[in-house]
Order: C-alpha cells, then sequence, then structure tokens
C-alpha cells in the first residue's frame, strides 16, 4: 500500500479489513510464532550446553579453548549489524529505496564478517584438537554455537535475496512485509546471542 | 481500516507500509544501542578485568545483565509491546519464556542431583 493510496482510502471510509491488510498482519504474528519455536530450540541447546559445561574427559578446558577478546569483537560484529538493520528498517518506512538497500548491504557485510570470525575460531580450535568429538562440553558447544552460526549464514542468504528482489520490484508492500520479518529474525539472532556470549564465553571462561 | 490502527498509534506519522506493523524511530534505535553496548562492555570488563575477584557474584552479575540487555533488545530492535498483534506476540513471549526457563532450569536442576546421587567422585561442585 503507498502512500498515494492510502490518502485516496481516507477520502472513501472502507468499513471492512481488506484482505491485504489481514494478510500482512497475521504473517507478522505467525512469524513471531517461529521465533518464539526457534527460541525453543536454542533452550534445548543451552540446557544440554548447562549441563555439560564442565565435561572437559580430561580434555581442553573452556577457559584453553575460548578467547575472550575474539568474542568481544564478534559481539561487536553482531551488535553494530543489529543496529544497521535498524536503520535499513528506518528507511524503508521513509520509502528509500537506495538507502534501504546501502544499510543492508552494510548488515550483510558486518553479519558476514561475525561469521568469518566464528569460522577462524572453530578452525583454529579443531586444529589444536579441541574439535567437537573430543569431550562432551566441546561437542554442546560447537552444537550451541555452530546452530547460532548456521542461522546467521541462513540470515545472509536471505538478506541477499531481499535485496535482488527490492532492487528489481522496490520497496513494494510484499517485499517490505519480507523485510519486516527479515528485520525480527535478525535481532532475534542477536538476542540469542547475548545468551551464547554470557553463558558459553564469560562463564566459561570464569 | 486504517482509522482503528491510526489510533492505537497516535504519535507515528508514517502509515504507508502499514498501519499496524512495529515501528521503529531513530531515537529508539539509537537509545537501544547505546544501552546495548553498555551491557555488553561492562560483563566483559567485569570477566577479562577480573574485576570483583569473586567467581560466584562475576556469574550472577553476567546473567542479570544478559537478561537486562534481552529486554533491552526486546523492546527497543523488536519492538515488542503489550499492544502489537492485539497482545498475542507478547503471550506467545510469555508462554515461550515459560517452556524455556521450565526446560533450561529444570535440567540443570535434575541433572546436578543425578550427579550428586549418582558420581559423586566427579562432581566439580562439592564432594558427595
Amino acid at each position: 500500500m503507498s502512500t498515494e493510496s492510502a490518502v485516496q482510502t481516507a477520502g472513501q471510509p472502507a468499513f471492512y479489513v481488506t484482505e491485504e491488510e489481514h494478510a500482512h498482519s497475521s504473517t507478522l504474528l505467525g512469524f513471531w510464532i517461529y521465533i518464539m519455536s526457534d527460541t525453543l530450540i536454542f533452550a534445548a541447546l543451552f540446557a544440554t550446553f548447562g549441563v555439560l559445561r564442565h565435561r572437559y574427559a580430561g580434555g581442553p578446558t573452556a577457559a584453553e579453548v575460548l578467547d575472550i577478546p575474539g568474542v568481544a569483537l564478534n559481539t561487536a560484529m553482531l551488535l553494530i549489524s543489529s543496529i544497521t538493520c535498524g536503520f535499513a528498517m528506518l528507511e524503508m518506512q521513509k520509502r528509500n529505496k537506495g538507502s534501504t538497500l546501502f544499510w543492508l548491504a552494510v548488515t550483510g557485510l558486518f553479519g558476514a564478517a561475525f561469521v568469518g570470525l566464528e569460522l577462524h575460531e572453530f578452525a583454529t580450535m579443531i586444529a589444536e584438537g579441541a574439535g567437537p568429538q573430543r569431550s562432551a562440553f566441546l561437542s554442546a558447544f560447537f552444537t550451541l554455537v555452530g546452530t547460532h552460526g548456521t542461522h546467521v549464514t541462513i540470515g545472509i542468504v536471505w538478506l541477499i535475496t531481499l535485496m535482488v528482489q527490492v532492487g528489481r520490484k522496490g520497496l513494494i508492500h510484499e517485499n517490505a512485509r519480507r523485510l519486516m520479518c527479515f528485520s525480527m529474525f535478525w535481532h532475534f539472532l542477536d538476542v540469542i546471542w547475548i545468551g551464547v556470549f554470557s553463558v558459553v564465553y564469560l562463564l566459561g571462561v570464569l | 481500516m486504517s482509522s482503528d490502527a491510526h489510533a492505537s498509534h497516535p504519535a507515528d506519522g508514517h502509515h504507508a507500509i502499514a498501519a499496524d506493523a512495529p515501528h521503529g524511530s531513530m531515537k529508539g534505535y539509537l537509545t537501544g544501542f547505546v544501552l546495548a553496548v553498555v551491557l555488553t562492555v561492562i560483563p566483559f570488563w567485569l570477566v577479562m578485568g577480573n574485576v570483583l575477584d569473586n567467581a560466584v557474584a562475576t556469574s550472577i552479575l553476567v546473567i542479570v545483565l544478559a537478561v537486562v540487555q534481552i529486554v533491552v533488545h526486546m523492546i527497543y530492535f523488536l519492538h515488542l509491546d503489550t499492544a502489537s498483534e492485539g497482545g498475542w506476540n507478547m503471550l506467545a513471549l510469555i508462554f515461550t519464556v515459560i517452556m524455556v526457563v521450565i526446560g533450561i532450569v529444570g535440567s540443570l536442576w535434575v541433572m546436578y542431583h543425578l550427579n550428586l546421587n549418582m558420581m559423586p567422585g566427579m562432581m566439580t561442585a562439592r564432594p558427595g
């Protein structure tokens, strides 16, 4: 729905809910329900990690393998990508296609930096012999952090898809709805990451 | 159609995308970002600088700060309030939080007691 059509419908009162508005509303609620179900997946992984976090099986401890300055940098990447995603949403509300695409691209780059740093951390740990098969702690660590990283990777693929769609069709109603779903997903991943850096990394090295 | 939605968001000027969609403002995002940065820097500082010199107190503080930061993200980035989607968002969230708390706290509690009763020699917290 564009500004022009909103002005037109304001002149002709409609006493019914149009199909478009109804579909839009239920999409965002439905996507929220999906995010809540995804939260339950992460809750199960957090519970598993919480139970197994000291089961080192004679292998490396959390304090020995976890790199806190590295995860601080990673946290900064994801937090910055969260605010730039917010800027993209604000530009979308103002219907600035160019700046929306710009902030989405910045969001994607910070997200890619996050995934890159995480993969580097994983590769370093596996090279040191601290792979997921070493101990229950490391299995739980790679499952929890890896699931989050997979979500971010899929989010980047989704982001690129949306950028192509916005680039070709513009900020039409459907694309605006998709971008709002993406924004919820991206902020949700940052919320999960708060739990990861607090519980896995900071409590791990204490 | 739009009059109802306008009534629920009287302060918002932009209704071009969707009247009932969650709205952000530059001020809201920047407030959330500053709070999130502060709430991220404090726990990293506590752990990296070993400021309190007390592992239990630091752990509790890190978890409290994480919960506060999650609430900040929910309000300022996810624009969650009791009015969005007619309250169904909040209802789903409350249900999910209950499930998450039962799952995590229940698992830790049950497994702690299993360890206490079955593997006293392997306890890290205290001898059985």
